[in-house]
């Protein structure tokens, strides 16, 4: 992607909060930028790579994009690092050690918490890495505020050498609201400064550190009591005051207009003085924070009487809607059913729709084959093909963290109990995911000789988040040319042997089914290396779509357990076998309006009745009613 | 319509459903309005369910709409419009599409797509508009036209001028070529004559 001419200074924008910190970081003069792709985080990176005058990356993993962020910064260039909460945890090493030496050029961490679990397989609450690391915690509520608490927190990770956590949820990195832009002002890094008592974090040097890091959380602390980031609203209905932070923010003031707010920007170290104040405004103090019960209890112990989790979630996001009825039972009071409108809020029941692949998708093949065999417990990871959990494939047993399928397996292969003595292991894992954090695992389980067949789905992309470009693929952040992994190679360097490595493609069904049936019964390591594009990328090409001939249907369903979304059941049927036994029909069609001629479907179809779509005659301008449901 | 107006737009991942929410958007800011969009889309890339919120006025908080709360519910598709029949407000209004857009789940035999949408709709109590977005496109010679059909229904039942609103979506054409900003011109006009012919014979 080309730079783009930047939107002039004093613009009013409709941004989301990723493009909001993304500017912010670029007229703070950032000089690196790094990350991992990861819902909701991915579009800060994204954007920043659009603006010109800085590097941006796509790393490898979260820990590497924070310690490339953290090189820039010891050499004094202010750096950027962002990603999603689970990959917090992963940068976490770096984290607990980076607060020891400090920065020189200022470094902010944005980390976006999936608060509801969009798109993400846990919950969690990234306001506890900054008392965890000792490092401060900024709160945006808004897209303005993103842009500005991001302007704010280089300016403070200077001041204190510390690194700062710009925290954001889905409700801020996605909700798009109105910015007032600035002035990009460069930033001249002065070099790196050797000072091994500072950067060479060896005990005798880091043990002189941690009383500093006391003392900075002290004077952060006194700095947060006086911020202008931390605001009391005064309010006029005393009877109940808020302190909150972030979207909760948004919420509380929409449902409660009249009441006293502290809202905290510069939530940690939390200004307990100013939380006292507000307390003494009002008869009840309510902590409304999403998710964890953080400050609610740090200010308990501190002997303030506030309630918080007793009367709200501990789970997901919070709303209007939420707090409304909470408060009201707080207060004693009753609330009409809807206090809106007095309109029903009793949803209808419409069947579920959960995220499906998509048409052609690669990985089809892979988990029709894998639903095809028998005997397999099947160890997976996280990205698009983590759908192969759902139907119609039920072809995954389970997923837990980045690259953790490869140590699942290998535990499951050396703990099998004696009902899985004749199972055969198997595990499955992306390009990118093997990347990111898989390719340790696979070293583990050839190291201690595991009996696991490994499918390794290179789809050239980081498919789940939008089709990133990786190592995988020979591309970089911009899409121009970059060294190009060699899976194959790859493997075959971390000890896999050469006759275990076999590249397939995925959508040649009879290969892919014997190379997976053989390759389960070798009591070593093997790895199936999958080698077609994601669909929604521009290495993938289109052929002739496909139809079904109706008189040739016979409703066998093969077809259907591929689970491609352009197949679709015209009616349904039974018949009886000569056996006796009575079997469902399931008679189809294909909507070749979207098909692009995989040629997955046919492979199975017992009666040959898919064939080229052929176009009937110049029908696209249909009648109305002529379209097909 | 309150102070806040509630613009709530349903539909499935990939229809454009959060591209026509934002395109609102930038008419209501263009009229000096401030505005958010949110959206609960999971992995909606994916063929999920996607809703977005739209809010605009003189200031807006949340950005959430709240169940019960919407003014106008745009549907790109039957049974997501039946879905969020919860998000509207009394009085308010829904503007559907009738297409139906199966899902693997219905096709396996797990679930079953509601027969008729429209009359579950209706039997709410709730004022709804249908019509055929889909084949509208497809008449004026290409389905992914749908997408300014759909604003043109929507066109009429906002708190401000169609022409801003058709501003905005030619915006997006400007570098395109005219041959595009007709075709866009005359499918957001279908869309508008869609609803237009649809409540006249409700009336």
């Amino acid at each position: 992607m080309a730079a783009v001419m930047p939107a002039p200074a004093a613009s009013r924008l409709l941004l989301s909060g990723n493009e909001a910190v993304a500017r912010a970081v670029w007229e703070a003069g950032v000089k690196v930028a790094a990350a991992y792709p990861g819902t909701p985080a991915t579009e800060m990176l994204e954007v920043v790579a659009t603006y010109p005058d800085l590097y941006a990356e796509w790393s490898v993993n979260e820990k590497v994009s924070l310690e490339v962020a953290i090189g820039a910064a010891y050499a004094g260039s202010r750096a950027f690092c962002c990603m999603k909460h689970v990959g917090m945890n992963v940068a976490a090493d770096a984290l607990m050690t980076l607060t020891l030496t400090g920065v020189c050029g200022g470094l902010v961490i944005a980390v976006a918490d999936d608060v509801g679990l969009s798109s993400s397989q846990n919950e969690q609450d990234s306001r506890y890495w900054g008392r965890f690391a000792h490092v401060p915690v900024l709160e945006p509520a808004d897209s303005q505020e993103a842009y500005a608490m991001t302007l704010a927190a280089y300016e403070l990770s200077e001041r204190f050498q510390v690194p700062v956590i710009l925290r954001m949820t889905t409700r801020i990195n996605h909700v798009k609201s109105l910015v007032t832009v600035g002035e990009r002002v460069a930033h001249a890094g002065p070099g790196f400064r050797k000072d091994p008592a500072r950067f060479v974090m060896v005990p005798g040097n880091a043990g002189k550190r941690i009383p500093l890091m006391f003392q900075r959380d002290r004077d952060l602390r006194a700095l947060a009591e006086t911020s202008p980031l931390n605001v009391i609203e005064p309010g006029r209905d005393r009877r109940v005051g808020f302190i909150t932070s972030g979207p909760a923010y948004m919420h509380v003031k929409e449902a409660f207009p009249e009441a006293p707010v502290l809202k905290l920007g510069f939530s940690h170290p939390a200004p307990f003085a100013r939380c006292r104040e507000l307390a003494a405004l009002v008869d009840q103090v309510v902590v409304v924070e999403e998710v964890e019960p953080l400050l609610e209890t740090e200010l308990k112990a501190q002997g303030l009487a506030v309630v918080g989790k007793e009367i709200l979630p501990l789970q997901g996001e919070l709303s209007p809607a939420v707090l409304r009825p909470a408060i009201a039972r707080l207060l004693g009071e009753t609330l009409p059913e809807n206090a809106v409108s007095g309109a029903s809020t009793v949803a209808l029941p419409v069947f579920p729709r959960p995220p499906t692949m998509c048409v052609a998708c690669p990985h089809l093949g892979v988990y029709y084959t894998l639903s095809q065999v028998r005997n397999l417990n099947i160890s997976g990871d996280i990205g698009c093909y983590t759908l192969g959990a759902g139907h119609p494939w039920n072809a995954l047993d389970t997923c837990v963290s980045m690259g953790a399928s490869m140590g699942i397996a290998l535990g499951m292969d050396k703990g099998r109990g004696e009902a899985d003595k004749d199972k055969r292991v198997v595990a499955v894992i992306g390009d990118s995911t093997f990347l990111h954090m898989g390719m340790q695992g696979l070293l583990d389980m050839v190291y201690n000789k595991g009996n696991v067949t490994v499918l390794l789905l290179d789809n050239r992309a980081v498919g789940m988040t939008g089709g990133q470009d990786n190592p995988g693929n020979g591309r970089d952040i911009h899409g121009d040319d970059a060294p190009r992994i060699d899976f194959a190679k790859l493997v075959s360097a971390l000890g896999v042997r050469d006759e275990r490595i076999h590249v397939v493609n995925p959508y040649e069904l009879p290969v892919l089914f014997k190379t997976i049936r053989e390759e389960v019964k070798v009591p070593e390591v093997s790895v199936i290396i999958t080698d077609q594009p994601c669909v929604l990328i521009k290495d993938y090409h289109k052929l002739k779509p496909y139809a079904v001939s109706d008189d040739k249907c016979t409703g066998c369903g093969n077809c259907v357990d591929v689970g491609c979304p352009a197949i679709h059941v015209t009616r349904r049927g039974k018949e009886v076998k000569a056996s006796g036994r009575e079997v469902d029909l399931a008679f189809v069609r294909i909507d070749s309006s979207v098909c692009t001629g995989c040629g997955l479907c046919l492979q199975p179809c017992a009666p040959k009745a898919i064939e080229h779509y052929v176009p009937s005659a110049p029908i696209q301008f249909a009648s109305r009613g002529g379209c097909q449901a | 319509m309150s102070a806040t107006t509630n613009i709530l737009v349903v539909g499935i991942g990939g229809q454009g459903v959060m591209t026509a929410t934002e395109i609102l958007a930038e008419a209501a800011i263009a009229l000096g309005h401030d505005a958010k969009k949110t959206e609960v889309a999971g992995m909606a890339q994916r063929g999920g369910v996607v809703s977005s919120h739209l809010r605009f006025g003189d200031r807006v908080l949340s950005p959430q709409i709240t169940p019960g709360s919407a003014d106008v519910l745009l549907g790109f598709e039957s049974a997501e419009a039946m879905r969020w029949q919860h998000m509207l407000r009394k009085g308010g209004i829904t503007l559907m599409n009738t297409a139906r857009l199966v899902p693997p789940v219905v096709e396996l035999g797990l679930f079953e797509y509601p027969a008729d949408p429209l009359g579950e709709i209706r039997k709410t109590g709730n004022k709804v508009v249908a019509f055929d977005a889909t084949t509208i496109a497809e008449e004026l010679g290409d389905i992914r036209l749908g997408n300014t059909v759909m604003l043109g229904a929507i066109a009429d039942h906002l708190p401000f001028g169609a022409e801003i609103l058709l501003d905005c979506v030619l915006k997006r054409f400007a570098r395109k070529g005219e041959k595009l900003l007709e075709l866009n011109r005359r499918a957001f006009a279908a869309g508008r004559a869609a609803v237009g012919a649809a409540e006249a014979a409700l009336a």
